[in-house]
């Protein structure tokens, strides 16, 4: 039988386009879009005595959110996720190069050693280190057993634990990109580089680090800006003493109950967010390598 | 030779780093490990009373910390299908067609990956709370849902790029329809991309800690079971649970990996 006419309408197919395209558009706009634009309008209401938003145009939570306490904690938080970022740089970087690199035959296994430890629970890993550190903590116990200290050492509730741990959260986040950057190197373009005399840091500067930028941009996004709401890192290790943005926000959804206030600080974290993520196309970025 | 002991220390020395830095990645891992044998049985539960198993046959009487694993397995199972089958036909769509709005949705799409997921959580809590949706189960695989079909999408999607049309060509020009070609031409072509879109999807549910803290109500997953002991002092059935968990996906990835092996082999 002859199928004339076997017309391939490549072109204005309105109810297949419809049928594949618009369960994600529903996700999309109802999820993602109309609840931010709500968290935006929400951010300049204001709450009555029992705490019920009320619909009226304020700009109090504003106001009240560039007062002195508030830009130190902004402060913090960028500094926390800025040293946490180059930590995960320096620590990351050689370590993806050596992995991604390796003639090993079992690079794979190495790889999936980065990624097992992942597949625990982060909290109770992040317990697992304060269990680790604490005065009567395993790392306390062995270096008094071995007489190397006398007193415990006080490592816990600090911003250095803070940092330890957002370093141990994300640096996978770096080591993923970073490895998937690294592979793609030819190895012939470094081997053209030491032929043509340049010693291995300046072969390093001049041709691995450019060729392997995008991975180190992608990698900072990915930790930077998770960091400044990773609230539960500094719950747990940081005592206090070493709120990011998140702990701001997270105060006033529960026992603040302010919610309008809460909207405000997650604008200015949005805010934040993209200004980062407008650097980071300035800077050459590829979005696409975002997340995958 | 000079050259090779100096290949041999530089070796060495690269050795010794990423051996440090697994040491410590691994260093909480043996902490839960070994916590779980732990005997002691008064809250925090931090001092060493010595080795045991018992806490392996006492966690199966925590019926609590069981169902939270439980809700945590249903959310993950039923965000991944969902978010795996919306996000495969959607990334199919956008890539074939050509329809207004389409920037609007690529953008869309990268919200979720981009933005830190607190603001995603307390987003979809005041829109939960303004449309009075209890929260619970239905929520928490809402948001799971949310989060995972844009990396679905963006893993289908790098499969799609390389993909050549003039397949799907020629099976409509043998007779074929477009739902059969979709499922016998174009879906195992993209199948890679999509096993590593459900793989993350679930993957990310199962460790959801953020997202579902705001949205759950009062329905307690594994994360946030674990978040409310941390509070009052982590018992060894909490960590004997974790790693259970981590043998099972080390067994998986073993099975997996082994697969793999095999088949180099006999390229090789």
């Amino acid at each position: 039988m002859e199928k004339a006419h076997a017309k391939h309408q490549w072109r204005s197919n309105t109810l297949p386009a419809l049928l594949t395209v618009g369960p994600v558009t529903l996700v999309l706009v109802l999820l993602v879009a109309i609840p931010l634009i709500y968290v935006v309008v929400m951010s300049f209401c204001s709450i009555d005595q029992y705490y019920n938003v009320q619909l009226q145009f304020t700009l109090d939570n504003y106001k009240r959110l560039v007062s002195a306490n508030y830009m130190k904690i902004y402060a913090q938080s960028i500094l926390i996720a800025f040293v946490t970022t180059l930590l995960c740089i320096l620590i990351g970087y050689p370590f993806s190069y050596i992995i991604a690199r390796t003639q090993s035959r079992r690079k794979k296994l190495l790889y999936m050693l980065v990624i097992i430890p992942f597949w625990t629970n982060s909290l109770i890993r992040i317990y697992g280190w304060r269990t680790f550190l604490g005065t009567n903590g395993w790392l306390n116990t062995v270096l008094q057993f071995l007489h190397l200290t006398k007193e415990p050492l006080d490592l816990l509730y600090k911003q250095g634990t803070t940092i330890l741990g957002m370093v141990y959260c994300l640096i996978p986040f770096m080591i993923l990109p970073l490895y998937t950057a690294i592979e793609k190197l030819d190895g012939s373009l470094l081997e053209a580089s030491a032929d043509l005399g340049a010693k291995p840091v300046v072969t390093f500067i001049k041709v691995i680090l450019p060729l392997t930028s995008s991975g180190i941009f992608s990698g900072s996004i990915m930790v930077f800006i998770p960091c400044l709401g990773y609230f539960f890192v500094s719950d747990i290790l940081g005592g206090g003493n070493s709120d990011v943005i998140g702990n701001l926000i997270e105060r006033q959804f529960q026992s603040g109950n302010n919610w309008p206030l809460g909207a405000a600080l997650s604008i200015i974290l949005i805010v934040i967010t993209l200004v980062l993520v407008k650097l980071y196309q300035r800077m050459g970025g590829d979005m696409d390598s975002l997340g995958v | 030779m000079s050259r090779n002991s100096k290949r041999k220390a530089k070796k060495a020395r690269n050795g010794i780093f990423c051996g440090l830095v697994y040491l410590f990645l691994f260093l909480p891992i043996s902490v839960i490990v070994v916590n779980s044998t732990n005997a002691t049985t008064s809250k925090p539960y931090l001092s060493w009373k010595g080795f045991t198993l018992d806490w392996y046959v006492k966690l199966f009487d925590n019926t609590q910390l069981l169902q939270s694993f439980g809700n945590t397995m249903i959310i993950a199972v039923v965000s991944t299908l969902l978010a795996t089958i919306i996000g495969t036909i959607g990334a199919v769509g956008i890539y074939r067609y050509h329809f207004r709005g389409k920037g609007i949705i690529n953008g869309l799409l990268y919200i979720p990956v981009v933005i830190p997921e607190i603001v995603l959580g307390i987003s979809l809590l005041t829109i939960f709370s303004k449309v009075n949706i209890p929260r619970g189960m239905l929520t928490l695989i809402l948001a799971h849902v949310t989060f995972s079909v844009p990396f679905v999408i963006f893993n289908v999607r790098a499969r799609l790029s390389g993909y050549d049309k003039s397949i799907e060509e020629a099976s409509m020009d043998l007779g074929a329809n477009r739902l059969t070609t979709f499922m016998r031409i174009t879906l195992p072509v993209l199948a890679p991309g999509i096993a590593g879109g459900a793989l993350l999807a679930f993957t990310l549910s199962i460790d959801d800690v953020i997202i579902s803290y705001f949205v759950n109500g009062q329905t307690k997953t594994y994360p946030l079971k674990v978040m409310e002991s941390i509070k009052s002092g982590v018992a060894p059935d909490v960590n004997a649970l974790s790693t259970l968990i981590l043998i099972a996906t080390i067994l998986l990835v073993v099975l997996t990996q082994s697969g793999i092996f095999s088949k180099n082999k006999e390229h090789s």
